[in-house]
């Protein structure tokens, strides 16, 4: 297969007017003797296009897709609307480049303007980016952002996801910065150690909402705790339960950041998902990444451009405020599809059903024999218990196409449940666990 | 003008629903104060609403996209199938591995492609742009200077014709950044780059061909410079799309590179991302790639990884593909890709460089021409020759860069583009330039058939209205 629209003609013709005979005779002109690849890639031949779907669904089978998955830690498995996988097809959207010809480009920039405002909407705070490449990412960006020549401390919960922990770390390691992790008291991040670490030096403190755990942090006291101190206090915020929790500006986040993949974006293996960052406005010429502003046209027609360009890496080249160029645009569209699919009432629904399934489960397991629910603070859609051999249980359950909660230890699954559950399949689920606990898989 | 979704929205009007809830509600202590304003709208307005704003966007299948160093080469349709099978999809990143063995032959087969076309021998995928890759890279090298004691090593050395994000990259990555001059052709001065190396030279990035289509023939000397002096050498892969079969890094002396999948491998820009930007580097400096739990590659240490740069592992749909496209193509038609690539640009440039008073010269996948010449003659500059080509249909090159070049205009056809397009889009440059000549304001005026005229974004900067409210 192959998509270059010339026939041998076209090529003869436009060799023949640049008084040549051979691409290779361009190629050889700029290309040195000694650096051109002699006798060809190493790699298999072209195939047709039936071929390559053949090997490429035969590749996909290879995986086991379950059709029951409790596992989240940081990826979630929701419902994606009819309208969000129809708009992720279509081609104008999907292919087109970033949009700085603002005059063609009108329906990404006005569709990134509503993304803004939307999850302006979800945190409560003023201003939002265009996206950054994941929720990790966004979390580690907004460290770097707090940071000033005078505060160089980050507290961070120990109480976050495991991979925004190391993200962070890998962002701030040549940054110079004081990296302190928050430690947990059962399963919360723990306020009064928070107090004690707190001090002039402390640039920004990020604790997520939910945490690791599936817990519901305080965060309106850590908000409280950081304001009098004007360090910044970064919320990393769960956009499904931001719609029934309190906000990230109610509890005093300045920045609040996310993974907004919950939002209609497939589970794909862990991407591509969708950074989201929202701030305060006084912070908005130090977010990371493209801002989409209004104005109005030279006929005064309302308008939507790439504004405050002067923080990126296209202008200011070593003195942007982060290198990034590409982010995860059309993702941020099809986030905003979502949101505008379901609206607020269906995202309440579909946080009220997270969390009341999750609830619903937890107290099942929790009534097994040998089952404990390991933390008894509020938790939302994802909870710990402790049993023993989660491994050969976890392993029972895949072999009934079900994907269990995560091991933590050998005691402890963390458990995820969604809207996509019913109750019938939480039911079978803790059927199955009662049934392995009394040896009934052998 | 298209009304916002918050200007159509009306209370009630969403009917969207769920599954009744078939366990007791459980409701949470800490509630949200102020009400979720989300807007409302039933279904059928929000797909008119998204249907009409996909209206007002220029993509690869509305017209020619000959726009510089973005390579927007048509994205097969094969991909998106490809990409979303089920198979793929419904995968959490989490599974255990005897269940992704299928992700991790996707991401098997585009690590040995990719050390085949760059002449490297280790990849990782959790890149997830072009300057995800830079930045990850950086720190890459930074890690490998640092474990061999070489810590005084604080500086990248990038030519001033370089991509913006190379020195905003290598100070997200900590390092100092020390620009060197380039030739007018956009080649590096060598005089300039011996006297800049030294034993604080951690490395040089440097994309080759250079951001003018010139291939840097002085390539393997500067590689052997920079060696000498102890630094590494960075190989951007934004111009990769000129070389597929022809030529790789790791041949010319590149330590380490990134790729953007999204340009050369023919999957979309969706509008600005998700892009995916894989890193590759020689066998010294692979202990320090990103870490991964997945088993595609040998040689991952936890101990000497520079840790994680994204979480999981990358952007994964957008690998699968790349995949398909490197499948379909394999090696004969990466190679025809990158030369029809070259043919067509030349083809181009030939056709139009007159109109810009320069003289055709050989170029790669991209050429550069500087509109100063038209701005003396007619008063117009090249932000009012992309502009009228708006009106044309056609998606104007990249203007202004690199910053070399003054009134620059930077073509990339690409390898998809006919020979009757670029036929037509060499018309269309001469008509433009036809009305540059007898009536300048015309150009100043365009674009007239565009969806809005051209913005204010002074306006936007000074007001900073980022939201509806």
């Amino acid at each position: 297969m192959n998509y270059t629209p010339h026939t041998n003609n076209d090529e003869a013709a436009m060799l023949a007017a640049l008084g040549l005979k051979s691409v290779e005779e361009l190629m050889d002109a700029q290309i040195p003797e000694e650096l051109r690849l002699k006798g060809g890639l190493p790699l298999p031949e072209g195939k047709s296009e039936m071929e390559v779907e053949r090997q490429m669904r035969g590749i996909a089978a290879q995986n086991v897709k379950f059709d029951h998955i409790y596992r989240g830690a940081g990826a979630y498995y929701h419902y994606i609307p009819a309208t969000v996988r129809h708009i992720a097809t279509n081609t104008s959207l999907i292919s087109a480049y970033t949009p700085y010809q603002p005059e063609i480009s009108q329906g990404i920039l006005q569709a990134t303007f509503e993304y803004q405002t939307m999850m302006c909407m979800l945190t409560g705070l003023d201003a939002s980016n265009a996206s950054v490449y994941d929720g990790a990412t966004a979390a580690a960006e907004a460290c770097k952002l707090a940071l000033d020549k005078k505060r160089r401390q980050i507290l961070v919960s120990e109480a976050i996801k495991p991979e925004n922990k190391k993200v962070i770390e890998t962002y701030l390691y040549q940054m110079n910065v004081d990296l302190q992790y928050i430690p947990v008291k059962e399963g919360k991040t723990d306020i009064e150690a928070l107090k004690g670490m707190l001090s002039e030096q402390t640039a920004g403190v990020y604790v997520e909402q939910l945490n690791y755990y599936g817990i519901i942090e305080d965060m309106k006291a850590v908000g409280d705790l950081t304001a009098p101190l004007k360090a910044l206090f970064i919320a990393g915020i769960n956009p499904i339960a931001a719609a029934i929790l309190p906000s990230a500006a109610e509890c005093g986040a300045d920045i609040a950041v996310g993974e907004a993949q919950p939002l209609g974006l497939s589970l794909s293996f862990g991407g591509p998902y969708l950074g989201f960052m929202t701030a305060k406005m006084e912070h908005i010429r130090k977010l990371p990444g493209r801002i989409i502003g209004e104005t109005v046209d030279k006929n005064g027609k309302r308008c939507f451009v790439l504004t405050l360009q002067a923080r990126e890496q296209h202008i200011k080249r070593e003195k942007a405020s982060s290198s990034i160029c590409s982010n995860q645009a059309n993702c941020a569209i099809l986030a905003s599809v979502y949101l505008a699919t379901v609206g607020a009432d269906g995202l309440k629904q579909i946080a009220t059903q997270c969390c009341s399934k999750a609830h619903y489960l937890a107290s099942k397991l929790s009534k097994l024999s040998g089952w404990s629910i390991k933390y008894g603070a509020d938790f939302f859609m994802e909870f710990v218990t402790e049993s023993e051999n989660p491994e050969g249980l976890l392993e029972f359950l895949q072999t009934k196409g079900i994907l269990g909660g995560l091991q933590l230890s050998d005691k402890e699954i963390l458990w995820c449940v969604t809207e996509m559950a019913s109750k019938d399949d939480l039911d079978t689920l803790v059927s199955l666990i009662e049934k392995y606990g009394k040896g009934g898989s052998k | 003008m298209i009304d916002l979704l918050f200007e159509l929205s009306k209370k009630g009007s969403n009917k969207f629903s769920m599954p009744e809830l078939d366990v007791p509600e459980v409701s949470v202590s800490a509630k949200r104060g102020t009400e979720l304003d989300l807007p409302e709208l039933p279904e059928v307005e929000v797909m008119r609403h998204y249907t009409a704003l996909a209206r007002r966007v220029h993509g690869v299948e509305d017209g020619p996209y000959p726009l510089g160093s973005c390579t927007m080469k048509y994205n097969p349709k094969v991909n998106e199938m490809t990409a979303s099978l089920e198979g793929f999809t419904g995968i959490h990143p989490l599974q255990p591995a005897d269940t992704v063995k299928g992700c991790t032959e996707v991401l098997k087969l585009t690590h040995s492609a990719l050390c085949a076309v760059l002449g490297m021998d280790a990849v990782s995928f959790q890149p997830a742009a072009g300057a995800h890759g830079e930045m990850t890279s950086l720190l890459v090298m930074h890690k490998y200077l640092q474990s061999i004691g070489q810590t005084q090593r604080t500086k990248i050395i990038v030519p001033d014709s370089s991509h913006g994000t190379n020195p905003a990259s290598a100070v997200a990555a900590g390092f100092e950044v020390v620009t060197i001059p380039s030739y007018p052709n956009g080649m590096v001065d060598m005089d300039a780059l011996k006297a800049a190396v030294g034993d604080d030279t951690a490395a040089m990035m440097l994309t080759n061909p250079n951001t003018l289509g010139i291939f840097d023939k002085q390539i393997a000397e500067m590689s052997k410079v920079v060696h000498a002096s102890g630094g590494l050498m960075y190989y951007d892969g934004a111009n990769l799309n000129a070389i597929m079969g022809w030529a790789r890094p790791g041949d010319m002396g590149f330590d380490i590179v990134h790729v953007n999948l999204h340009k050369t491998f023919s999957t979309p820009h969706g509008g600005g991302g998700p892009g995916s930007g894989p890193i590759a580097c020689k066998k010294f400096l692979q202990a320090y790639l990103p870490y991964t739990e997945l088993d595609y590659r040998q040689g991952v240490d936890a101990e000497k990884s520079i840790g994680k740069v994204k979480a999981f592992h990358g952007n994964f749909a957008v690998i699968v593909k790349a995949l398909t496209y490197i499948l379909a193509l394999g090696a004969e038609g990466l190679k025809d890709a990158s030369g029809k690539a070259v043919l067509n640009a030349n083809y181009l440039f030939r056709q139009i460089a007159s109109l810009y008073g320069e003289e055709y010269r050989h170029c790669m996948h991209e050429f550069v021409v500087s509109a100063s010449k038209a701005g003396d003659e007619y008063g117009v500059h090249a932000l009012d020759i992309a502009k009228a080509m708006l009106d044309e249909g056609i998606h104007p090159p990249t203007i202004y860069f690199p910053l070399i070049v003054k009134e620059a205009m930077m073509f990339e056809p690409t390898e998809t583009e006919s020979k009757e397009s670029i036929d037509s889009l060499a018309e269309t440059m001469a008509k433009i330039f036809s009305v540059a000549a007898s009536d300048p304001d015309a150009l100043h005026a365009a674009p007239l058939n565009a969806y809005i005229g051209r913005p204010d974004e002074v306006k936007a900067a000074k007001e900073m209205k980022v939201r509806y409210n």
